[in-house]
């Protein structure tokens, strides 16, 4: 079974909520649609105190390149236009609405039957997916648009659909996999289409048997895509990880994915992009998962994008006693949340609730030079040397030792015996060069 | 006898021509320095810092010999006493600067800013704002993970664990800078040091509207206005909610400590209040109010 | 969830710790320990304890009263670096001699460079060089292997096969003796299968990877192979160079230490050819019977170069 060549380790699965039903949260009275992403610029919004907005309804417009339309995830009345604390503390803007019913705008097609066939043009099915404001649902929300339009003289081969979940306790993508599997092929093809590439193939590690064999059986009548069982092991889901996987191609440094031929997608957002060019419906919700080892009711439910992570923990139980750290995400790159006031944003993945034993890291010990680091890194780098480097602030040296290369996994931390933090003091570090880079241009 | 006689020859011979050698090539590769050089740098503190923009004392001396005039030429360690020195080593003159000091711009200690959250991560303040705004709701205020600390070369400024505020030590701070560059939050500024040490600040820098910030600290500023009413020297000015003093203009007559609702702004080394001031603003507050 | 807990990710961490490496090791050596025990009997268990117990308590004294600092002694490093200074030391060695060893092998290996994860050198090969050259005749009469005797100092005593080849002494032992251990040689190095036995079990606990020991191995096979070929006098057959003398306690347990040997793939094949090299020159062409503390030692100093100038193999680099 294949697995990319280089580094990874393999923490404790704990997908507690696999195979839990999707469940649709309730909707509360007021929604906080964010307005800005993870990365790029914020939207500008479109709507202003009073508006009367309907569900799907454009609210912010993408501002730049790499940027993303907003859609009501609601129907209601737009109470301000304001800023709201995001998941580490600082303001960010974002529309909030006071919900009044549940009116959908007249052009989504909420039936579920599935539409197989799309007689769109490239162009055209680009153009519907930048206008529903897709984003990578993995993680880094990168509009998804800007993907599918390779740069001039590059042409895409092959498309791969990263069903990997390689992080810990999340299982949004596995159930979305289970309950939509046809759905996701039908996006996949569109895909293909836009592209312009005749394979696919469908990326799910070995963990996922039910997955890989519903989608093997599905993917008979569907020419070009193969679902290809990966062998479990994080980060596979990193993107230069799952090409190297796949096709055994490494992409270089610095550069990105169309380089050897490939362009990655999600496969929630594979979904998404089924639902926008064959539904016209924009992206306003997601599937997120709760879970956690005390976690009352770990599952998956399909959450409107702007809904307080607090009102679907409570209908998930609520937070369990003896709570120590709650985590936006996986428990390996998520971010640890200040409160759960947070909106739910186009890349929220998961809630994951760590026991108080489970959230305090263990003191630090001197580094005993046993070079795990080094043979974990999935890009081939030293982490030992970069952290010291970043404690010295000696960025020249750690640019030449490649710290813009760091996806930022997390491996080096988690496999230290010593407990160093090697992943926070590389950060530090890669944020400094990256800053140093950019003022040379 | 015969050994140690050509042991000692041999060595002699080795010695003088290797001497010879090394005077010509000295004498060849000589490179000419302006030995005024040398002496501005006896004169300078030698402490390294960078604060002038230099790399290190010799580069400071380097430049003050090679500029025309000593114009925005300054070593914040030694101050005036020590350009003056320098101005006449070098036989050019030295502008008066006006000696500052190091002021932390937060008051949010433990007691004011309740910690909403637990920080559990390397100790360093930069690494920390990178990952969230702070333990605090306040997301402007000090950290205390003592990047401050780290910086100084001169011992001048330390975290106070009770609070966990950095607080300076007036005596030993040189006005380096160093401490402004390392502070993510962007809390420390160079002020005058004032006649006497005197000072007055605002030590805060949240930039929320009045009732955020009230929420996530006591002594925060809460852009109310009412220093910038009461200051008769048109010091005082309010942008994004935060009153900043200028320091140029402040004649430090301390009306705008008085009002300040939330005492956000801080006096320091003036000699205790008479007790009639207290009585004489009592009757206003509700006037204010 | 009171105050809620905020730090940067990973959030989890993989339960491996420092302790639980030594403890690996320690587990790893005792096949070796138990051979030596059956054939040097109370002379090597008074050896190995003296060298354990010694490391431990100056490490305990030296932490706490010059260091004044942390005592990491539970952490198992100066347990491991004592007894690896044990097996390497004949059996028949006085105890005070083993207690000096253990002195030097921590204090002047290991602390004075600041203490675990510092030092340039390996501790016990430190401790085992300083002896050797401080005490030669001591640490160079072994006692013969005799199964289960009580005999300490006085013991009959074996020319180790490297002497034998060395200065002409005689007939070599068997293959198969050397493989099992029933030569004369320091306590703890004389059974290859018993330190084979505990190879695979770092291995297999991912304690070690297998590029230093295979590279050390793979060179000496290879270089007193084309010797041999050469010159069957000047060099005996490979299989006996691999499994006499120190070579195989060497290739697995010293040159792996973690702190000493270089940080990644690259450079452990380097640093174990290196160190195969010098141990084949130092045997055939030196003063010393074995050289490979002395090859070890010579590469620790080479890490620190070799770390700095060989890169692991970056994500994307082209395979030359």
């Amino acid at each position: 079974m294949k697995t990319f060549r280089m580094g990874g380790i393999h923490p404790k699965e704990n997908k507690f909520s696999a195979g839990k039903k999707i469940r649709t949260a309730e909707i509360p009275k007021q929604v906080a649609i964010p307005l800005s992403h993870y990365v790029g610029s914020p939207s500008e919004s479109v709507v202003k105190k009073g508006d009367m907005v309907k569900v799907g309804q454009m609210i912010g417009k993408a501002n730049g390149f790499i940027s993303a339309n907003v859609h009501s995830s609601v129907s209601g009345k737009v109470n301000k236009i304001d800023v709201q604390l995001d998941a580490s503390g600082y303001k960010r803007p974002a529309v909030f609405i006071d919900v009044e019913g549940d009116e959908w705008i007249e052009t989504i097609d909420r039936s579920t039957d599935i539409k197989r066939e799309c007689n769109l043009s490239k162009e055209e099915i680009i153009k519907k997916i930048q206008d529903a404001g897709i984003v990578g649902l993995g993680g880094a929300t990168f509009p998804a648009h800007v993907k599918l339009s390779p740069p001039p003289g590059k042409k895409a081969e092959i498309l791969i659909i990263n069903a990997v979940e390689c992080e810990s306790y999340l299982t949004c993508d596995h159930q979305l996999m289970l309950e939509k599997g046809e759905e996701i092929l039908v996006g996949v093809t569109i895909i293909m289409k836009a592209l312009g590439v005749s394979k696919a193939v469908v990326g799910i590690e070995n963990n996922k048997k039910d997955a890989i064999e519903h989608l093997t059986e599905l993917a008979k009548s569907f020419t070009g895509i193969e679902v290809m069982p990966l062998k479990v092991r994080y980060p596979q889901g990193g993107e230069k990880q799952l090409i190297d996987a796949v096709i055994r191609r490494q992409v270089p440094s610095g550069r990105i994915p169309i380089e050897v031929g490939a362009v990655v997608q999600n496969v929630g957002t594979t979904y998404a992009i089924y639902e926008a060019v064959q539904k016209n419906k924009p992206m306003f919700e997601r599937i997120l998962t709760v879970t956690g080892k005390d976690a009352p009711n770990p599952g998956n439910y399909l959450v409107r994008l702007g809904v307080y992570l607090q009102n679907v923990v409570d209908q998930a139980g609520g937070v369990p006693a003896g709570t120590g750290k709650i985590v936006g995400g996986g428990p390996m790159m998520g971010r640890s949340l200040m409160n759960l006031s947070v909106p739910m944003a186009k890349g929220s993945a998961g809630v994951l609730f760590m026991k108080d034993e489970e959230s305090v890291r263990k003191p630090i010990k001197n580094c005993i030079r046993c070079a795990k680091c080094v043979s974990v890194c999935p890009m081939g780098l030293e982490p030992y040397l970069l952290m010291t480097q970043s404690e010295r602030n000696m960025w020249p040296e750690m640019e030449g030792n490649r710290v813009m290369d760091c996806i930022e996994c997390g491996s080096c931390s988690y496999t230290c015996p010593s407990n160093r933090p090697l992943l926070d003091y590389i950060r530090f570090g890669k944020t400094t060069v990256g800053g140093i880079i950019r003022s040379r241009k | 006898m015969n050994v140690i006689l050509i042991s000692l020859i041999t060595l002699g011979v080795v010695g003088a021509v290797s001497a010879i050698i090394l005077f010509f090539v000295a004498k060849k590769f000589h490179v000419y320095e302006d030995p005024r050089i040398d002496q501005v740098e006896q004169a300078l503190p030698g402490a390294n810092c960078g604060g002038c923009g230099f790399p290190g004392c010799r580069g400071f001396a380097d430049a003050c010999v090679k500029a025309d005039t000593l114009d925005g030429l300054l070593c914040p360690v030694g101050g005036n006493e020590t350009m003056q020195k320098v101005a006449g080593i070098l036989g050019k003159s030295a502008v008066e600067a006006v000696p500052t000091v190091a002021v932390v711009r937060c008051a949010g200690t433990c007691e004011h800013r309740p910690r909403m959250n637990e920080y559990d991560g390397v100790k360093h303040c930069f690494i920390a704002h990178n990952l969230y705004s702070g333990e605090t709701g306040c997301s402007f205020g000090c950290l205390g993970l003592g990047d401050c600390e780290v910086a100084c070369e001169f011992d001048a400024i330390h975290v106070n664990p009770v609070t966990k505020l950095p607080e300076v030590d007036e005596d030993k701070c040189t006005s380096c800078g160093a401490c402004v560059k390392a502070c993510p939050k962007l809390l420390i500024e160079l002020r005058k040091k004032g006649p006497k040490s005197r000072r007055i600040y605002v030590a805060c820098r949240n930039e929320d509207k009045g009732h955020i910030t009230r929420k996530s600290c006591e002594v925060g500023c809460i852009g109310c206005g009412k220093c910038l009413k009461v200051c008769p020297h048109d010091a005082i000015t309010i942008t994004n909610n935060l009153a900043f003093i200028d320091d140029s203009k402040c004649k430090l007559c301390r009306k705008c400590v008085e009002v300040c609702p939330t005492n956000a702004i801080v006096e320091l080394n003036f000699p205790p209040r008479k007790p009639k001031v207290e009585t004489a603003e009592a009757p206003k507050e509700p006037v204010n109010a | 969830m009171e105050k809620l807990i905020i730090s940067p990710a990973p959030h989890i961490h993989g339960g491996d710790s420092v302790s639980k490496n030594m403890r690996n090791v320690i587990i790893a050596l005792l096949p070796a320990l138990l051979v030596g025990l059956y054939y040097f009997g109370l002379g090597a268990l008074v050896v190995t304890l003296t060298a354990v117990l010694a490391s431990v308590l100056f490490e305990y004294l030296i932490q706490k009263y010059i260091l004044k600092g942390e005592v990491t002694i539970t952490d198992g490093s100066a347990a491991l670096t004592g007894l690896l200074l044990g097996l390497n030391l004949p059996s028949n060695i006085p105890a005070w001699m083993v207690v000096i060893g253990a002195l030097i092998a921590i204090g002047l290996g290991k602390m004075s460079f600041g203490g675990l994860g510092n030092n340039p050198f390996n501790p016990a090969l430190v401790g085992r060089v300083f002896l050797l050259i401080s005490f030669p005749v001591e640490m160079t009469t072994w006692p013969k292997p005799t199964p289960l005797t009580l005999h300490y100092i006085d013991a009959e005593t074996a020319a180790t096969p490297l002497s034998v080849m060395k200065m002409h002494l005689g007939e070599l032992p068997s293959t198969l003796n050397l493989f099992i251990g029933s030569i004369g040689g320091s306590l703890g190095e004389v059974s290859a299968v018993a330190i084979l036995i505990g190879l695979i079990y770092l291995l297999v606990t991912k304690t070690i990877t297998w590029h230093i020991p295979v590279s050390i191995l793979a060179t000496v096979f290879i270089f007193t192979g084309i010797l041999n070929g050469v010159n069957p006098d000047l060099c005996a057959s490979p299989v006996v160079h691999l499994f006499t003398g120190g070579l195989m306690l060497g290739a697995v347990f010293m040159a792996t230490d973690y702190v000493t040997s270089p940080m990644n793939p690259r450079g452990m094949l380097i640093y174990g050819a290196g160190i195969g090299v010098i141990t084949v020159v130092i045997r055939l062409f030196g003063a010393y019977p074995e050289g490979v503390s002395f090859a070890i030692l010579i590469m620790n100093a080479f890490t620190p170069l070799i770390n700095r100038y060989i890169k692991p193999k970056r994500f994307g680099e082209k395979v030359k």
